[in-house]
């Protein structure tokens, strides 16, 4: 008798605590504070799409509630509990600008651009690599946060950038390379030696004006937007949204932005890489003729 | 026999307070008070660790599925060695200010039942002949479980630790755990060494699991053994040894191979975390675990494994001071072999997680019958033992903050230690259900409500309860039932 009154309490209980669950939470919880209606009224049209595999926003935004809220808030506006401790702060997605993509500076990026950004991470960042989800909760999360700006329904993404084959690394596209880091001044931001100290450096700030510092190539940290040359390429060539580094796509000829990509890694003195092998055995014999990068370079330095 | 206090028969008729009161005071309670965030478990039992969420920014569901059980992400950041591998995991990219502690506990409810008790014919045998009964002894009350003040991380990039002194619940402690890893050595993820006591790479983690009480608070077969052994070997106890551990980049495929003291991790060469158990054998046992996970697509992701631990324990012992009376175990010898060998699963069907795990267990004649193998030949009667068993867990889960539990256990001994004793002598059959809401779950402390109601079977022996609560009843046949009703808040900070 005992045990059966026992186990209606329990019933009961557990009715009670899930009632009050349903209820309580959505009234006390940071998490479960969220609008029911998370995201944009598209929220559950919502697609992406990458490769054969198609994401859906309705999936992403339990997803998204799950991993994300934190540092990209309830409004999707970087704006999270935790953003206030957070350098750098995390996106705001309703403003639908991106800082890694493979279309053209200004234009949203492609589905594609965000599942790599999802699944990459942002080193030095809090952001970390959410490959240990499926790729389908991926996808998911790609059409969720689509939803979060009106930009999406209106525009389409930009045509992505065509990367023509790389050049052969020979010194001499590493030293044309250093010529257009100087003629371009990437060194203001940069700085001489690629270590994020140009005069420039101290001044930056991103579009919501909060400092900023240009990468230290001499540290040997993976790029925020990938690790190849071919994403080395990709950057400077769309530029980083929402930043001061700018798209060298209507500056630079394909082959002379191979030049460039061969220069930088020579500025990655930590990593072994085929660039600085050649750079290093051609500043042994040649050093005394290289000329400073910087504000003293006369017309170019070589 | 063994009596019972007679405190324990008073407690029979004593008035108690309905499941449904307590958790209609504690809702209550939690709805009108400023409920501010903590997080917790069983001495020992539970693991999540919010001091990972202040360092990283991360709510709790990031790594949980739900606290304290790892999601596939939170195995990845556990096999990196507790590293998001952002290159901002060293300590030193921490504000000074930051420590890595938590801390849990779990006041709570409960009501502990058993059946088939041995008791007095009377309370006291107060001014009455005195024998023995069966009985049933029912207790209840409020309570406190353990405590674990955990600290863990990165001592520098690819040097993890965790330090992990545990008590019961009157402030006993004892190191649940405490390593030093090295991790990606050649930077390499498939070499990890890690050092010192530690929980062994089980699939189904009892360790973060989510169910509390007595009888539910544990897997029973994680601590079988077949009636009359004296194998004191637990699977889901922590270990002391070295193990060579290592991941895929998303940790889908995972291996573990460890070399372990045979002292059921104790220290100072005991059997025990708390120096004074029996003296150990000083010998080695070894635990190998492999799984591999696949993407289902829309159905989610899925994990299956397998594990063998193949182990030694002694059967009796050097011993000093036996011609003075006062004999004392020096060390653990004449070690005879025992193995588990399984495989488990963890299963999704969208929101619904399935943990499947099955284990065969064997021991030596002489450790299942507890003889000196100085003896030599055993009796004919006396046999290896065998059990067989495992259970089906489900985890319902409504959203990252509220998840319904099940669990179906059985336990069958395939081969008694002594062919005397009853077939079924030993078996376990256990159901627990279960229901966790997370009030409070962000990236600096978190709260749970867990109500459950677990109900162990256990065939002429004590039940297998996270406390030990009951005792075996008078006949190998009888089936002691033994039921827990629990609700606790559950506070990790």
């Amino acid at each position: 008798m005992i045990t059966r009154k026992l186990a209606l309490g329990f019933a009961l209980g557990s009715l009670t605590l899930l009632t009050a669950g349903a209820g309580v939470a959505r009234a006390q919880s940071h998490v479960e504070s969220v609008d029911p209606s998370l995201g944009a009224p598209s929220v559950s049209s919502e697609e992406s799409h990458i490769g054969s595999l198609t994401g859906h926003a309705a999936p992403g935004k339990a997803l998204y509630r799950r991993y994300c809220i934190g540092c990209h808030g309830p409004a999707g506006d970087g704006n999270g509990m935790n953003a206030q401790w957070i350098d750098p702060k995390p996106r705001d997605f309703t403003e639908a600008i991106f800082k890694c993509r493979s279309t053209p500076t200004g234009t949203l990026p492609s589905d594609q651009d965000l599942y790599n950004a999802v699944t990459r991470g942002f080193v030095t960042s809090n952001m970390p690599s959410w490959r240990p989800l499926t790729e389908q909760q991926r996808a998911d999360l790609v059409a969720f946060i689509k939803t979060w700006s009106p930009r999406w329904a209106k525009e389409k993404p930009g045509d992505a950038l065509t990367i023509p084959p790389e050049t052969p690394v020979t010194i001499e596209s590493i030293l044309h390379g250093r010529e257009l880091f100087q003629k371009l001044e990437c060194w203001k931001c940069h700085g001489p030696a690629g270590h994020g100290d140009g005069p420039s450096a101290a001044t930056l700030t991103d579009s919501k004006d909060n400092p900023i510092r240009p990468y230290n190539f001499s540290v040997g940290t993976r790029f925020k937007c990938g690790d190849t040359n071919q994403d080395i390429y990709r950057i400077f060539m769309t530029g980083v949204d929402g930043t001061p580094m700018p798209s060298f796509h209507d500056v630079i000829q394909p082959n002379d932005a191979w030049d460039l990509v061969h220069f930088l890694r020579t500025l990655q003195v930590a990593l072994p890489t085929q660039e600085g092998d050649v750079w290093r055995g051609y500043v042994a014999t040649h050093g005394k003729d290289i000329k400073p990068i910087g504000p003293d370079a006369a017309n170019g330095a070589q | 026999m063994p009596s019972l206090h007679p405190e324990a028969s008073r407690l029979i008729s004593r008035p108690r307070l309905t499941g449904f009161a307590v958790f209609a005071l504690v809702i209550l309670a939690i709805l009108f008070a400023d409920v501010k965030p903590a997080q917790a478990l069983p001495s020992g039992k539970v693991i999540a660790i919010p001091a990972f969420a202040r360092k990283y920014g991360l709510p709790c569901s990031a790594c949980h599925t739900a606290w304290p059980e790892l999601n596939n992400f939170g195995q990845v950041f556990r096999d990196n060695g507790y590293q998001l591998m952002n290159d901002r995991d060293s300590p030193i990219w921490q504000n000074p200010s930051y420590f890595p502690i938590s801390f849990r506990i779990t006041p709570q409810w409960h009501r502990e039942s058993a059946d088939h008790q041995v008791i007095d014919s009377s309370p006291g045998c107060f001014n009455t002949p005195c024998f023995d009964v069966a009985g049933k002894v029912n207790q209840s009350g409020f309570d406190l479980s353990g405590m674990d003040l955990w600290t863990a991380g990165t001592l520098f990039k690819n040097i993890s630790f965790t330090i992990l002194p545990s008590s019961d619940s009157t402030a006993v402690w004892h190191f649940e755990a405490a390593w030093i890893r090295f991790d990606n050595l050649k930077n390499n993820r498939w070499l990890n060494v890690r050092f010192g006591r530690f929980e062994l790479d089980n699939l189904i983690s009892e360790k973060r699991f989510l169910f509390l009480s007595n009888n539910g608070g544990i897997y029973q077969i994680y601590h079988f053994n077949v009636p009359g052994s004296s194998n004191n070997f637990g699977y889901g106890d922590n270990q002391i040894g070295v193990e060579l551990a290592g991941h895929s980049a998303n940790s889908y495929t995972r291996y573990s191979i460890a070399v372990l003291s045979s002292n059921e991790g104790g220290v100072g060469f005991t059997n025990d975390v708390v120096p004074g158990g029996s003296a150990a054998s000083r010998t080695y046992d070894v635990n190998l675990a492999f799984s591999q996970a696949f993407d289902a697509k829309s159905l989610g992701f899925e994990r299956i494994g397998a594990f063998a631990y193949i182990g030694q324990r002694p059967t009796y012992y050097q011993t000093a001071g036996v011609a003075d009376g006062a004999p004392e175990q020096l060390v653990g010898v004449g070690n005879k072999p025992f193995y588990r060998v399984g495989f488990a699963g963890d299963l999704y069907i969208h929101n619904l997680e399935l943990l499947p795990l099955f284990m065969y267990g064997h021991d030596s004649a002489y450790l299942g019958n507890s003889i000196s193998s100085q003896n030599g030949p055993l009796p004919s009667n006396f046999h290896a033992p065998t059990f067989y068993g495992g259970f089906l867990e489900s985890h319902y889960y409504l959203n990252p903050q509220n998840v319904i539990l099940g669990r179906f256990e059985k336990i069958n001994v395939g081969q008694q230690a002594d062919s005397g004793n009853p077939g079924s002598f030993g078996n376990v059959t256990a159901y627990s259900v279960g229901y966790r809401w997370y009030p409070i779950m962000f990236s600096r402390a978190g709260v749970a409500l867990d109500g459950e109601y677990s109900r162990t079977k256990s065939i002429g022996i004590v039940p297998e309860s996270g406390d030990g609560t009951g005792g075996p009843p008078l006949f190998p046949t009888d089936g002691v039932w033994s039921s827990s009703v629990f609700f606790g808040i559950d506070f990790d900070f």
